[in-house]
């Protein structure tokens, strides 16, 4: 048998039914202070697209059911799949699977889901701007992954906000990234503090940071926004008035929370 | 917090789009009752801080499509939507 390629048509159709089922922590990265990743085995994981969330649902022993969506940070090909988690103080899923899970433990998983907020690196011709702010960070990342992993060379350009450079997610990945230079452009903005000799961007995104840092609007670049609404706001606001046509922007709101 | 702050987007919607019609409806675009525009379910504003989800048309604000679910049933007011346009699920090729 032939290897079953996941374009969108065919992702939509597998898709029908959404299911949930186990999915086993295999590995925990702590990537700051507030945020972790999970690699998770899914064995009825059908593939994704970069951009796609899947939904956790935790039940408790008198049968109480709290379920939340997270942003697959992974790219497709791997064997695994990837969730990338801010604790939220008061939460009910965050502080558990930012502070309590070990390896082992098991949850239940339902995706991928959403088909909108979605890259693929295959079909995509035109340049590719991802503004992020905090873990809005995570679905752009697995565009980013999957850009790699599929030697796609559209250029490339991630505007991220960041409290402060311990806040920064991914921050040694992105790193390497920028450093291939192979079409990849990272700026970093921390808008409460910067370490000593800060040379990127000081203060929350707005147009004049916007119009520095993104193509012109005739380049035709797709754009992904996703952070907290406040964020997603500004930023689809200003690239608005920059002059991007409002159907080449995608957003992804996280709700006042930022997770 | 503001109500602005609890806004959110049709992506937010997926997973509960797909439990009730069993498809990928965030990229079924959704013409407005009100304005007549037309745009992807993925781009309506959505609000899911309430007993139900409200979801608004991101050109006039007016409602969409109201979901409420409860003692095992599912109440789905799409009223706000003339007409809902999508790739035939039938006529899709390949991978399946």
């Amino acid at each position: 048998m032939g290897r079953l390629t996941l374009t969108p048509r065919n992702l939509a159709i597998s898709r029908g039914a959404l299911k949930w089922q186990l999915a086993r922590v295999v590995e925990i990265a702590k990537q700051t202070q507030r945020v972790s990743s999970l690699l998770l085995d899914v064995p009825a994981w059908p593939g994704h697209q970069a951009g796609q969330h899947l939904d956790v649902r935790l039940t408790a022993e008198d049968g109480y059911q709290a379920q939340r969506s997270y942003s697959i940070a992974s790219a497709p090909g791997g064997g695994h799949v990837e969730m990338t988690v801010e604790v939220i103080a008061d939460g009910e899923v965050s502080p558990y699977l930012v502070g309590e899970v070990v390896v082992g433990d098991r949850f239940e998983v339902r995706g991928p889901i959403g088909g909108f907020f979605v890259w693929d690196p295959d079909a995509a011709t035109q340049p590719l701007l991802l503004i992020g702010a905090g873990s809005g960070v995570v679905p752009l990342m697995a565009m980013l992954r999957s850009r790699r992993e599929r030697g796609s060379r559209v250029p490339a350009r991630l505007l991220y906000s960041s409290r402060s450079f311990e806040d920064i997610i991914f921050r040694e990945e992105l790193e390497s990234i920028a450093a291939a230079k192979d079409g990849v452009e990272v700026r970093h903005t921390l808008t409460r503090a910067q370490p000593l000799g800060w040379s990127g961007y000081a203060r929350r995104i707005d147009r004049a940071m916007l119009e520095e840092v993104c193509w012109p609007p005739g380049e035709g670049a797709g754009v992904y926004v996703c952070g907290p609404t406040s964020f997603v706001e500004v930023a689809a606001q200003a690239l608005v008035d920059i002059g991007y046509p409002p159907p080449s922007i995608k957003t992804e709101r996280f709700g006042p929370t930022g997770g | 917090m503001l109500q602005s702050d609890l806004k959110l987007d049709g992506n937010a919607l997926a997973g509960l789009l797909q439990e009730l019609f069993g498809l990928e409806m965030t990229v079924a675009d959704a013409h407005c009752r009100t304005c007549r525009q037309v745009n992807q379910m993925g781009r309506a504003e959505v609000y899911m801080n309430a007993p139900g989800v409200v979801a608004r048309c991101p050109a006039c604000g007016q409602v969409l499509m109201r979901v409420v679910r409860g003692g095992g049933r599912v109440w789905l007011d799409l009223s706000g939507i003339r007409c809902l346009e999508l790739t035939d699920p039938g006529q899709a090729t390949g991978g399946g």
